[in-house]
């Protein structure tokens, strides 16, 4: 039988992601030189976190299949991503 | 829960499952491998970004100076509230509230609706200022080739988006329309679910264009 | 023994358990389905063929004589385009995995069969854009599509191509994605992960790169589609585009496609090596893992396409060393597949002369692929016909050969009845020679320098050249025979019972062909997979 969550941990989590959204907004006036990527993606995956754990009923899965499918699908895009850029990033040391 | 709510679910039993669990699991397991093929499907698209980013990194923040920062954020709370207007539909109908499922439902519709609005207004804000890619482009700032680049990579990338948002709001509208009809309660509601699995993702991807294209270095006002 | 038509019309199974266009064309029915892809990528496949035919014809003689090198262009693209996402990529899977995969592992149906009958329809529509397409002029960039040719300077059919690469690519993913769901939520009561016949675990890998990697394809295809048509230029470089970044993400999907396409070949082998030498399977785990190690070594590699094409010298390394280590799940399989045969008591069906063809052919193509992996003698016979030849003993001498195996080796099960063995051991020698004599001379000229993708050349290979059309008009023959005596044996075949090969596998425990439900009773199972040492030792039909 599915759990049921309550209305409170929504709201509770809408709450907190439209605070990070605030905060991503506001931090990209400030310079972080480099950091203002990470910062900014960091935060992304937090308010992603937050979206799959709780919205998408991650936390409470009684099926663990689907957290490898989960895994399996964003280790593919690391795949794609990284490996390609290991040619380009490489280039200059030719 | 009711014996009619029971009944329904068991009439939606289809006849290869053992039992409602098997495809309850079956349907939202469906659903997600569904999902992964998303995150490859836009992740082809976050690749081209990837790259053309660490290559004109500076036209990547010229360009990132001509979005509607107002626009990008509003739009990124709206979508954020459709997410939780679909999720309470879910606990809605898992209560076998049906009206305030359909409530709920047609709510969220509402967001993406205005989601879809706003984003309108934005690329014909960009087409009246040359933004648009092609021959029509002119950028009057530093290295327009590559800025024409970045904007390529923002209507490809947004326009994916805003196809599967419209998706969305057809799906959201079918089960609300089903669930008009009575096809759901407390014991069987799997397409509402996998519905909601679906917009969320759609949320989820929003939530990484946004800071991508919107953030990137410093902001003038507007 | 009464005759054949009245017993079988006795019975109620899936073919006669409903009549008329209906019945079919709205079938949830797996095995139906896959009886419509039967029909469909038959269809494609002499599509292919033919073309196959015009190129070797073109190349009988040294001067490009036959058609204009522009058309001599559209053939080989054509070709390519119709034989790998027409063909190839669904023909086990979409045929006999959605057979088989239910009834394997005891369940009445995929977990989601209206998506089943969608992923035909969708197949279906790509094709007939892809006809539409052949009809209106065809396209001529090769199957590959590179940029910046495909998306600024041809004046054929690009986009409605990868328009109809795109539907059959989602046909692609629903099959993968069924399957997936399939196997892990509706396996019979005791049918554990290890207790799960090969071809379900080659089918399974299969599905997994369908899944992750047809997706590129789709945004890749899309991408070229949205430049040619609205400058949105990701590829353009005048607006700073990389050519390279198109050749990545488009290998990024289709090297993991040659797994797509040889790995249920490989689930085929696997069930018929063990059945025709009436003994287990030696090392079913390592098959097993093998499978699944190929489908995720497989996406490590793609840049191997590209060692020419200005990749960094780096990366390169890196995907040649992948290269070669993907190669090692598959020598496993045929080390395996070989001690299965060792000791055995050998039948010498069809299917298994089918089985045997593919070990040995498969092995060459392999082998000479560890030639491409190795970055100096690929420099030297890259986009040559050694490349050509690699790809075919894979294809052709591998994939074409195991699903011919498959095909015999489930027709009883499929139609109820026995094909004629002695016409289709002749079919295997004549495909078997056939096969050779079109490809084997292709590695001798690729080696010494005839490049691919020419209609014209030098006078020095064209004795290779006209061997290689002779051989594909044995081939062509070899493929025609099956065609005419599997229909013959619909109506004049012997009736097959049950399990005419006394296989193992719980598809050969119901009658053929099987009621539309697959089982009387759901089975339970208790049994390891493959226990021929608890079967009979006779096979009680080969010719």
């Amino acid at each position: 039988m599915e759990k049921i969550i309550s209305g409170k941990v929504y709201f509770t989590v809408w709450a907190a992601l439209m605070c990070l959204t605030v905060t991503t907004a506001a931090v990209s006036y400030v310079d972080l030189g480099q950091f203002s990527i990470v910062v900014a993606l960091l935060i992304a995956t937090l308010k992603g976190s937050l979206v799959v754990l709780f919205f998408m009923h991650v936390k409470y899965l009684n099926v663990k299949t689907t957290l490898l499918v989960i895994v399996a699908g964003f280790f593919w895009l690391a795949i794609l991503l990284l490996m390609t850029m290991t040619d380009y990033i490489t280039r200059a040391w030719s | 829960m009711s014996d009619s709510s029971q009944a329904l679910a068991t009439h939606e039993l289809r006849h290869h499952f053992e039992d409602m669990e098997q495809q309850r699991d079956a349907s939202s397991m469906g659903m997600w491998v569904f999902l992964i093929t998303e995150i490859m499907f836009f992740g082809g698209m976050f690749m081209a970004y990837l790259l053309y980013r660490y290559e004109y990194f500076q036209a990547w923040q010229e360009g990132s100076q001509h979005m509607n920062f107002w626009i990008g954020t509003i739009n990124t709370a709206v979508l954020i509230c459709s997410s939780l207007t679909m999720v309470l539909a879910v606990l809605a109908i898992q209560q076998g509230r049906r009206r305030l499922t359909s409530v709920m439902l047609a709510i969220t519709i509402c967001f993406a609706i205005t989601f879809m609005v706003l984003k309108g207004i934005e690329y014909h804000e960009h087409w009246l200022a040359h933004e648009f890619p092609g021959s029509a482009f002119h950028f009057a700032g530093i290295d327009p080739r590559h800025v024409e680049m970045f904007f390529v990579l923002y209507f490809v990338m947004t326009g994916f988006h805003a196809l599967h948002v419209l998706i969305g709001i057809g799906l959201v509208s079918t089960v609300l329309y089903m669930n008009s009809r009575g096809h759901y309660s407390a014991d069987y509601h799997n397409p509402i679910e996998n519905v909601g699995l679906y917009w969320h993702f759609v949320d989820l991807v929003w939530i990484y264009l946004y800071p991508l294209l919107y953030l990137i270095g410093h902001h003038h006002v507007g | 023994m009464a005759s054949a038509s009245t017993i079988t019309a006795e019975r109620e199974h899936y073919l006669n358990a409903d009549y008329g266009f209906r019945s079919w064309l709205l079938t949830t029915d797996h095995k139906r389905i896959a009886l419509l892809y039967l029909i469909s990528i038959t269809f494609f496949f002499f599509i292919g063929g033919f073309f196959a035919l015009l190129i070797r014809l073109e190349l009988l003689t040294p001067q490009g004589d036959l058609v204009q090198a522009d058309t001599y262009n559209k053939l080989f693209s054509m070709h390519g385009q119709v034989m790998i996402f027409f063909f190839l990529i669904p023909a086990v899977p979409a045929v006999l995995g959605n057979f088989l995969v239910p009834m394997m592992i005891g369940a009445k149906d995929l977990a989601f069969p209206r998506i089943n009958l969608l992923s035909w329809y969708l197949f279906i529509v790509g094709g007939g854009v892809m006809l539409y397409t052949m009809l209106t002029g065809g396209v001529d960039t090769g199957w590959t599509f590179y940029v910046p040719l495909s998306t600024a300077y041809l004046g054929t059919h690009v986009v409605l191509a990868a328009v109809s690469i795109f539907i059959a690519g989602f046909s692609s993913i629903l099959t993968g994605l069924n399957f997936i769901v399939t196997i892990h939520r509706m396996r019979a009561p005791g049918m554990t992960w290890g207790r799960m016949p090969l071809f379900l675990w080659s089918n399974y890998a299969t599905a997994i790169i369908q899944v992750l990697g047809t997706p590129v394809l789709a945004i890749t295809l899309a991408l070229v589609g949205l430049e040619r048509m609205f400058h949105l230029g990701v590829f353009n470089p005048q607006l700073g585009g990389d050519p390279l970044l198109f050749q990545h993400l488009f290998w990024f999907y289709s090297h993991p496609a040659v797994y797509i396409m040889i790995l249920p070949g490989m689930g085929v082998v696997s069930e018929i090596i063990p059945c025709f030498s009436r003994k287990r399977v030696f090392g079913y785990e390592f098959v097993a893992l093998a499978s699944i190690g190929i489908a995720v070594l497989g996406f490590l590699v793609w840049a191997h396409h590209m060692f020419v094409a200005g990749i960094s010298l780096y990366s390169a390394m890196v995907f040649s060393f992948f290269s070669y280590l993907v190669a090692v799940p598959s020598a496993i399989k045929v080390f395996n597949w070989t001690a299965t045969m060792y000791k055995g008591k050998i039948y010498y069906s069809t299917p298994m002369l089918y089985a045997m063809g593919f070990i040995g052919l498969f092995t060459m193509g392999g082998m000479t692929g560890l030639f491409l992996a190795s970055l100096g003698v690929d420099v030297h016979v890259t986009d040559t016909y050694f490349v050509v030849a690699h790809f075919h003993y894979i294809m052709v001498g591998g994939m074409v050969m195991a699903y011919l195996a498959g095909m015999h080796f489930w027709w009883p099960k499929i139609s109820g009845r026995m094909y004629p063995e002695a016409w289709g051991k002749l079919a295997a020698m004549i495909i078997f020679i056939g096969f050779n004599l079109t490809f084997f001379p292709q590695f001798i000229l690729g080696w010494t320098g005839m490049p691919r993708r020419y209609h014209a050349y030098t006078p020095e290979f064209q004795v290779l050249n006209v061997l290689s059309t002779a051989g594909s008009t044995v081939l062509a023959v070899g493929y025609l025979l099956p065609m005419v005596y599997f229909l013959w044996s619909l109506r004049y075949g012997k009736e097959a019972g049950d399990n005419p090969w006394g296989a193992a596998g719980l598809e050969w425990k119901t009658a053929s062909p099987p009621p539309t439900y697959n089982f009387e009773e759901t089975p339970v199972v208790t049994w390891e997979a493959y226990n021929y040492d608890e079967l009979p030792e006779e096979v009680p039909v080969v010719g």
